[in-house]
This record gives structure tokens, C-alpha cells and sequence, in this order.
């Protein structure tokens, strides 16, 4: 799979703004797709848990066990009833291939690094679409992605969620000591649900308030 | 005694517990080990409604039981270890009502973490954290070891080593595969039998993840390769979500119905996992003992496969001839000793990953020097290498510390190179063999030295296949290589040899290695006449041959035989490989043409900007023959870098543009060097610089970047590869008196050891001077953990190695 939009986000990880590729590295963006679509095995493991979002501005939301404090977490979860805890990951077959080409041809192993974020991106935006209907079957509208390290949302709740969802067991998903995914391509993330119908299609990078960050999407 | 019964009689094990606890109350995300102190009668309760429902073997509720998972302030690990095992004692106790024997099983689950190098869990922590669970489970009176639920073939060789070498109970594992038979870290069934069988597993199979009906198929393909007693343990069926929540649907009867199938088909062991009830249990017990042959299991059959393995795939010798890549050893290699020398991993590893690229099967790895501590590199290669290539390894050393080493911390059942028929070198190498499986390379040469004859060879064969034999080692797990002497010095070598090969494979039936290019030392066009004997070799039985895959001749010879011998299915490798070859050539030679037409006109300073690694190559040779190499470096190369480097600042040129350019110069520096060193002219003195990403830390991208980048500019980078720990930075610091060192971090979460690293260097050598980047980094945050730079990109960085060392 790689559609235009992969390629676009491939080029933005790379740093290339509104700047147009040459050639030759769209070339390899090209081949590194393909790749990634021989070799990355694409996993997800998910659960859902009722959630209380704070009514007022403490911004405290609780889901299970877990207690998170995030303003922009519980903007994004306003009116849920239940969240979706999941974990995705390409698998350790992505970081080998990295690692090998880190060896042999540095350049190739940058561009696979960008290509198999957008493709982790995509491969979610397709499960998430399946999600939608199996949800929306029991009456939920789901709200945009959000993960840990979004906003105020601290990148320490990732151990939680991996737990949660039970990663390791079912994908393989797990942690390092130094709250790192393992393997590396791989996503944690929280999907509100709600009864009511938000017509949102901002997903996480436009939410973000920093808005000088050098790889904003510019649509 | 579980023992004597394994594989003569049917076994049944227990089923499910998680959904039991969850009924009465387990919340998730709560410790259910936590149950056998606090809620131990209920646990009980548990234990003994499967041994009424007919359980032989009923595991204890310690499937998180080990330090690395189960956190707790209140409860030592021992106590809850030592009490779970009590509750299915006591189980047993108050539900077997036949007088049929009981069996507590130690239940050991995976630690939920990634082992290194691919996560940052070591091979030795593990082991560690299995261990203690072990220790405790025999000391409480557990009858047996049973290690589950496993999806990474390195974990499990942890967790039965750690069993093996702790405790006297047998040791059963199993594995999760998924319904196309493969393990989440990518390894198949055979990889995992024959790894598991080699470190003497008492029981195998798998368990959760699927259901019974999809079970069968995995199990066929587990039976065709295994000798030991085959165990299965299916859930209720696949996992359904409704609401979020799992569920297993797959009624008893049903359940049974396919369990009776599973038994009838070779399993020895059964019983449940996810979602079983003993419901489960009693309908299966019942519905076996009505269709099967009760007591009685169907006895496993032993296989003759000789099979090597690493974490990803196994391969099978004796059929179709593999290809062992010779090219990873030091002898007669100038440029191989200098880089084994300046521990120089990224040259080991592309020979590694180019062999595997040109077909080889399996990489011999030989980095034996004198001055080396070849222990440590032999383990720290064969860590490297499995991280970069599925290829099964061949372990060739004669130093049997370093023999031992590689073989415990490999990733599957290794191939050892080798053994011969001293007495001396047997009661070394069988036990190694023996402990921690691998098909061992037998020599035919013993005291007396190298049989002259066919006869003499085949002798000292025998005799190996023999001593190994008192060992347990099956003949499956010796490979016999006659060797193949030079036909310089003795005319009859070739014949010798090839006779010697045809006799073993007859006499012996085991597989044959051979060093094939042996046969032509001291002779000119050394490729031509190997390609023949190793043609010759594969007619008269050899299983792999030791080769270059890099040798056209060789692999010519190869993939003509494959397709003589109906091993290449309708010629499809040969035709891909010579039709490809042929289009390419004629392609290639246009493309040459043209090529060399542009490069009329192609500077290598442009060659480099342009980041073309053909042209910058083609360019450097031609430039060398005219001008030093010297002027070319500082008047064409680094003006070409700058100007790239320049670019890449102001935002016109991207990193993929910028990293072209530098793999282009790597391969002009290398003309250049090999061009110095043929002329016996000095390099530069290059400035050492030390590079890490720091402890925690597993994301290295960024760090190797500025490698590339700094190796363009003529330092000297001394790579410390990810999760260092600051001790580590400071003593490399210390040995090579380095005065630049930088750090790389990723995430908020390892700055932290990035502060310790350099308040470490600040204390013990403060001379050095340190330069940091990440994604997290800013100047700010820089200053304030004491560093001396902040590189936003890895331009800065060779900016600033440039400033500090003057240049």
C-alpha cells in the first residue's frame, strides 16, 4: 500500500516541508514502501474501558486503574462514555530492517525510518475505520486519535495503556525502562467514544498547540 | 514418576484461570498472583475443581511470578511462589479421588519485555529472573517446570536454561504461534522445535492465542519435525470483543470433539488455555478416554532432520545443498584483521548482510586473532549479526570459552565449527553440544592427524559419531566435513575427498561440510577449479559447502547443480538469477557506457554533491591514477561536502540528499584508501570521537547520522551503539583519551542518564568535551544538563568536532 498522501507524510518526517522532493529520493521512498509492505507486520491489540472526564477544569480523567491529569486529553474526550485503550506496532521485522540498512546505506535507512512512521499512521487510519463501524453497530462515534506526549498528555501513561491492553501478550508490544516502545515503530493511543456525533476530522498533529514545530502538517 | 510416563501415556493438564478469577472478582490490571496469599482457599477451590474434572498436571497461578513483572511492596516473591505451589498441592490433596498420580506444575510466563537487542532486556536478567522463580517453585515441592505462552524464541532459551541449569524437574515449554504457524518475533515451527529439542526440553508444543480447530494444523507441522512428547493447550476458541471486552465462545462438547481429534493425531499432553473451564476439562477427559486409546498417547516418533536455526527461520540440511558464507573470518584478510582489531562491528556486519544478499544460508563466524579477546567479540558479533540478518549462525572457534559463550547467548540452535576425533577435543565439545543443542561440525583428523585415505577418514567419522552417541547427541546433530587438502602438494586430495564424502553419506547417513576452496591453494585462477570440486562435492553428497557467495564461479556452480539436480522447482531460481543477469549485463553494459559518457564530464566533486555512489566511485579511481590522493580528498571531496553541508543549513538541500552525498564520499574515501595503502603513503591522523545514545535510550537514527557525517570529515568515531550506560561512555573516554564525546537522547524520559553520563565525564575527565542532540534537546535544556554544544542537526555537530579539535 502507499498512496500520494503516505508519500507527502514521508516527505514532512523528512523535513521537507512544502519543498519539493528530487528524484532520487522519492525513488527510495518508493522502494522503502514496498519494502514495508513485504516485510512490516502490522499488529494492534485493543480495549475498551468506561471513562470520566472531569466536568470542570481540573482537567482529571480516570479510565479503569489509571488516573491521568491532561487539559487537552479531556478537551479531546468531552461527552465520552467509554475510550478505547490500544497499542499498534510494525513489528521487530521493521527495526531489523532499519538496523541493517543503518549498516549498509545511511540514507535509506533515514528515508525507512519516515516512511514506516507514515505507514504505522496509515495502517492505524484503516483500523481505526474498521473500529468505527464495529462501533458505531453499538451506537459510538468515535473522536480523533490521541496519544500519549500529545499536549499535556504525559508519555509516562504509555506504560499503563500498554498493560491495559495487554500488548506484550497479544502483539508483542512492550516498554524499556526508559518509557521507550519496543519494538521501535509502534503506537500507544486513546480513542474516545460518544453517543453523540462530532464532526471532526482534525486529527493529532493540526490539535497540537505547538504550533512552530518544524513538522507540522500544512495542509 | 511424570517422567517415565512422558510420551507412553495420555496426560491431561488443567485449563483456564484468568477468567475464573475474573468471575469472582479479579480486577484488571491487578496482580492475580497476589491471590495465592490473600485469597488462597479460593485458589484452592480452583486447582481442585480441575483435578476432579480429571487433571493430571494442574499449574500453579505464578504466570507473572517473576521480578521483572510482578511488583508488589506488600509480597516477596518468594512467598507467593512457595504458596501457589502449596494451593495446588493442597489441591490435589482434597480432589484426586482415584489414586491416580497428581502433579503440581511451577507455571512460568514471559516478562512482558523485549529482550536486547531489539528491546533492552538482556539475554542475562532474564535468565536471572527465571531462575529465582525456578529455584523457588522446586524448593516448594513444585513436580515439574512449565514454561508458557512464549513468543520469542530467545525468552524461552532464557527461561529453560534457567530451569535446566536450577533445578532437576522436567521442563516442559510452550509457544504461541499465530494461525499461519509463526511466533510474533517472526520464528516458524521447525526453528522453535529444533532450538527447544536442543536444549533438552522434556515436552514442547503450544498453547493460547488460538483455538483447537485452528491448533491442528500447527500441531502437524510440530509433529513432522519432533521427537519429544508433543503438548497442547488451546483456548475456547478464537477471542471475540464485544463491548471491549474478550470472550471465548467454544463450548465444552465442541471443544472436546477436537481435543479427541488433537490426541488421535499425536499429542501427548493436552489441556486448556484461555477461556477453558474445567467444564472444559471433564468433557475433554471424558470424550478422549471413550475415542482414544486410553491410557496409551500415540509414542513420538524421533526425526532424523539435521536442522539449524536462528530466531526467524530454520534450515534444513541433508536434502537441497545449503550455502555456509565463509567470508567472516579473519584468515588471510588484511583489511578484516585491522577492523577486528579496531573493533570495527559495522565492517563485520556488511560482510554479514552482503553475503546474505548473494544466497548464502548460513554465516560461518570466525574472529579469531592473537591479540584480541575473542570471548567478548565472539559474543558481541554474534549479538550484532542476529540483529541484522535471520541467518542462522556457524560458531567456528577453537576456543571452547568462547565456544561456550557464543552458544549460550545465540538465538536458536546454532551450527558449531567443530570438533574432531581427539579424545581431548570430544570431552570438550560434547558437553557444550549436549547443553545447549547445535549441529556440531565433526573433523575427520584425531591424534594420528588427517587420514590419507578414504578409508582412515571414514574411520575417524565413525569414531566422533560414536563418542557422541554416549553423549545423547543423535547422529541428526553431527555434521562430518573430510576435508579437502590442496591438490598442489598431494595429487590424489580431490579424489580422497570426494570418495570420503560419498562413504560417510552411505555408511552414516549424516550430513557433510567441507572448505571447499582448500582444494586449490598454490594454484593460479584459484575460482575456476573450485567452482569444479564443489560441483563434484555436492554430486558425492556434500550437504553445505564453506564458500564465498560473493564468487560468481561459485555461485554459478551452485545454482547450475540446484537446477541439474530438479532442487530448483521448475529452474525458477536459475532462471531469475541468468535471465535478470543477462538483461542486466546487456543493461549494464549500456549503462556503463552511459555512465561513463556523463562521467566525461562528472567531476568527482559533483559526483558526491549529486550523491552518486557509481559515479563518485568511477570518478575517485580515475582521479587517482593522475593526482595524490591527498589533493584529491582536500581539493574535491571535502569542497563537495561543504558545499552539500552548506546546503543542508540553508534548507535546500533534505537529509536523504545530504546522507547520498556522504555514502557517496565513503566510497571515494575508500578508493582513496586503498590507493594510500598500495603506495605505502600515511593516512591522516584522524581526531577520535566518541558517540553514544544514551542509557534507556533505543532509538539511534539520529547518533548514526552524525557518524556517517563526522566519518566524512576524517574522524576517528568510536560507536558505542545505543542504551549505554554512562560507565561505559567514561572508560572508553578514559582508554582512548578522546576529547570529544557526543550523546544522543530521544525522549524527556532519557535525558535524565544523559545528565548522569556527562556529570560522570565532568568528574573523571574533564578535558573532554561533550556536544548532545535528540529530538527532545533544545539549548535551553542542553545548558542546563551541563553540556558543552547543543547540535540541532548533525551538520552542527561536525561544526563544532571541527572547532574543538581546531580544524
Amino acid at each position: 500500500m502507499m498512496s500520494e498522501r503516505m508519500i507527502r507524510e514521508a516527505l514532512r518526517y523528512l523535513g521537507y516541508g512544502t519543498h519539493k522532493a528530487d528524484a532520487g529520493t522519492l525513488g527510495m521512498i518508493r522502494e522503502c514502501f514496498e519494502e514495508l509492505g513485504r516485510t512490516a507486520k502490522g499488529r494492534m491489540a485493543y480495549r475498551v474501558f468506561g471513562v470520566h472526564p472531569a466536568e470542570d477544569e481540573s482537567g482529571c480523567i480516570e479510565i479503569g486503574s489509571m488516573r491521568i491529569e491532561s487539559r487537552s486529553l479531556s478537551k479531546n474526550l468531552k461527552g465520552c462514555e467509554k475510550v478505547i485503550l490500544l497499542g499498534a506496532t510494525l513489528g521487530v521485522e521493521t527495526d531489523i530492517l532499519m538496523k541493517r540498512y543503518s549498516c549498509t546505506d545511511m540514507a535509506r535507512a533515514v528515508v525507512l525510518q519516515a516512511c514506516a512512521a507514515a505507514f504505522l499512521e496509515e495502517y492505524l487510519d484503516e483500523r481505526q475505520k474498521e473500529l468505527s463501524e464495529e462501533m458505531a453497530a453499538e451506537g459510538y462515534y468515535l473522536r480523533p486519535r490521541f496519544s500519549p506526549g500529545y499536549g499535556d498528555f504525559s508519555i509516562l501513561h504509555q506504560r499503563e495503556i500498554l498493560l491495559m491492553a495487554d500488548t506484550a501478550r497479544r502483539i508483542g508490544l512492550s516498554m524499556t525502562e526508559g518509557s521507550m516502545l519496543a519494538p521501535t515503530k509502534s503506537v500507544t493511543a486513546l480513542i474516545g467514544l460518544s453517543k453523540e456525533n462530532q464532526d471532526c476530522n482534525i486529527k493529532g498533529c493540526e490539535a497540537c498547540e505547538k504550533t512552530d514545530c518544524a513538522f507540522r502538517r500544512l495542509s | 514418576m511424570l517422567s517415565e510416563r512422558l510420551g507412553k501415556e495420555l496426560l491431561f493438564f488443567d485449563g483456564g484461570t484468568g477468567t475464573l478469577l475474573q468471575e469472582r472478582g479479579l480486577k484488571p490490571g491487578e496482580l492475580p498472583e497476589v491471590w495465592n496469599v490473600e485469597r488462597a482457599e479460593e485458589m484452592v477451590e480452583i486447582h481442585r475443581r480441575y483435578y476432579e474434572a480429571g487433571s493430571d498436571i494442574v499449574l500453579s497461578n505464578t504466570f507473572g511470578a517473576n521480578a521483572l513483572k510482578f511488583h508488589n511492596s506488600d509480597y516477596a516473591l518468594k512467598d507467593i511462589v512457595t504458596a501457589a505451589v502449596a494451593n495446588v498441592k493442597e489441591a490435589a490433596r482434597l480432589g484426586v479421588h482415584d489414586g491416580r498420580e497428581a502433579y503440581a506444575g511451577l507455571d512460568i510466563g514471559p516478562t512482558g519485555k523485549l529482550l536486547a537487542p531489539m528491546g533492552d532486556l538482556s539475554f542475562e536478567a532474564a535468565y536471572e529472573a527465571f531462575k529465582e522463580a525456578a529455584v523457588y517453585g522446586e524448593e516448594a515441592g513444585a513436580d515439574l517446570i512449565h514454561i508458557e505462552t512464549m513468543s520469542d524464541t530467545y525468552e524461552v532459551k532464557a527461561a529453560v536454561l534457567a530451569a535446566k541449569e536450577n533445578t532437576k524437574l522436567p521442563v516442559f515449554a510452550t509457544m504461541i504461534f499465530d494461525e499461519k504457524g509463526k511466533l510474533l518475533t517472526g520464528g516458524d515451527v521447525p526453528s522453535v522445535v529444533a532450538m527447544l529439542e536442543g536444549l533438552r526440553v522434556d515436552a514442547l508444543g503450544i498453547n493460547c492465542g488460538m483455538g483447537p480447530e485452528q491448533m491442528l494444523p500447527i500441531l502437524e507441522e510440530i509433529l513432522k519435525t519432533a521427537s519429544v512428547p508433543v503438548i497442547v493447550k488451546p483456548n475456547a476458541g478464537l477471542p471475540k470483543q464485544k463491548n471491549g471486552e474478550t470472550y471465548y465462545d467454544v463450548r465444552p462438547e465442541d471443544f472436546a470433539e477436537v481435543m479427541v481429534r488433537i490426541v488421535k493425531k499425536g499429542a501427548c499432553l493436552v489441556g486448556g488455555c484461555c477461556g477453558t473451564t474445567p467444564e472444559h476439562i471433564r468433557e475433554m477427559v471424558r470424550q478422549v478416554k471413550d475415542a482414544a486409546d486410553f491410557p496409551a498417547c500415540v509414542p513420538p516418533v524421533r526425526k532424523g532432520h539435521t536442522i539449524v536455526s536462528s530466531y526467524g527461520r530454520a534450515v534444513f540440511l541433508g536434502e537441497k545443498p545449503m550455502i555456509i558464507g565463509e567470508r567472516i573470518n579473519p584468515t588471510g584478510k588484511k583489511k578484516f584483521k585491522q577492523a577486528l582489531k579496531d573493533h570495527d562491528l559495522d565492517y563485520i556486519l556488511k560482510e554479514g548482510i552482503s553475503q546474505q544478499d548473494h544466497g548464502a544460508h548460513i554465516l560461518d563466524v570466525n574472529v579469531g586473532l592473537p591479540d584480541i579477546d575473542e570471548k567478548a567479540m565472539m559474543v558481541e558479533t554474534v549479538k550484532e549479526l542476529q540483529s541484522v540478518s535471520s541467518l542462522p549462525l556457524q560458531i567456528d572457534t577453537v576456543d571452547q570459552s568462547a565456544m561456550e559463550a557464543a552458544m549460550r547467548i545465540y538465538n536458536g540452535k546454532p551450527m558449531v565449527n567443530s570438533v574432531n576425533g581427539k579424545q581431548e577435543e570430544m570431552d570438550k565439545v560434547f558437553p557444550l553440544i549436549k547443553k545447549y543443542g547445535g549441529v556440531v561440525v565433526g573433523l575427520t583428523l584425531d591424534e594420528d592427524g588427517i587420514p590419507d585415505t578414504a578409508k582412515g577418514r571414514v574411520r575417524v567419522a565413525g569414531k566422533i559419531i560414536g563418542e557422541a552417541a554416549k553423549y545423547g547427541i543423535d547422529k541428526k546433530d553431527i555434521v562430518i566435513d573430510v576435508l579437502a587438502m590442496t591438490i598442489s602438494s598431494d595429487p590424489e586430495g580431490a579424489r580422497t575427498t570426494l570418495e570420503a564424502l560419498r562413504q560417510v553419506r552411505e555408511r552414516y547417513g549424516v550430513c557433510t561440510v567441507l572448505g571447499v576452496s582448500n582444494i586449490s591453494f598454490g594454484l593460479p585462477c584459484r575460482p575456476v577449479i573450485n567452482a569444479n570440486f564443489y560441483t563434484m562435492a555436492m554430486q558425492s553428497g556434500l550437504s553445505a559447502g564453506i564458500i564465498n557467495p560473493l564468487s560468481e564461479a561459485m555461485m554459478s556452480a551452485y545454482y547450475s547443480y540446484c537446477a541439474l539436480m530438479n532442487y530448483d522447482g521448475n529452474c525458477e531460481e536459475y532462471i531469475s538469477r541468468h535471465a535478470g543477469q543477462k538483461a542486466e549485463n546487456a543493461a549494464g553494459a549500456e549503462a556503463l557506457k552511459g555512465a561513463a559518457q556523463k562521467n566525461a564530464g562528472l567531476s568527482l566533486k559533483t559526483a558526491i554533491v549529486k550523491g552518486l555512489k557509481e559515479e563518485a566511485h568511477h570518478a575517485a579511481r580515475e582521479m587517482a591514477e593522475e593526482k595524490e590522493p591527498l589533493a584529491i580528498i582536500n581539493e574535491e571531496m571535502i569542497p563537495a561536502l561543504d558545499e552539500v553541508g552548506k546546503g543542508f543549513e540553508k534548507g535546500t538541500v533534505f537529509l536523504p540528499q545530504l546522507l547520498m552525498s556522504a555514502d557517496a564520499a565513503k566510497i571515494a574515501f575508500a578508493v582513496l584508501k586503498d590507493k594510500l595503502a598500495e603506495t605505502g603513503g600515511d593516512e591522516q591522523k584522524k581526531e577520535k570521537v566518541i558517540l553514544a545514545t544514551v542509557k534507556g535510550d533505543i532509538h539511534d537514527i539520529g547518533k548514526n547520522i552524525v557518524k556517517v557525517l563526522l566519518e566524512n570529515y576524517s574522524f576517528d568515531v568510536i560507536d558505542l551503539g545505543k542504551d549505554v550506560p554512562p560507565e561505559t561512555v567514561l572508560e572508553a573516554a578514559l582508554r582512548e583519551d578522546v576529547r570529544l564525546v557526543g550523546l544522543s537522547a530521544l525522549m524527556t524520559t532519557t535525558v535524565g542518564s544523559m545528565e548522569d553520563t556527562i556529570k560522570l565525564l565532568r568528574k573523571e575527565k574533564p578535558d573532554c568535551k561533550i556536544m548532545v542532540g535528540g529530538a527532545v534537546l533544545n539549548k535551553e535544556y542542553a545548558d542546563m544538563i551541563g553540556a558543552d554544544f547543543y547540535g540541532k542537526d548533525a551538520m552542527q555537530s561536525v561544526y563544532y568536532a571541527k572547532e574543538v579539535f581546531g580544524g
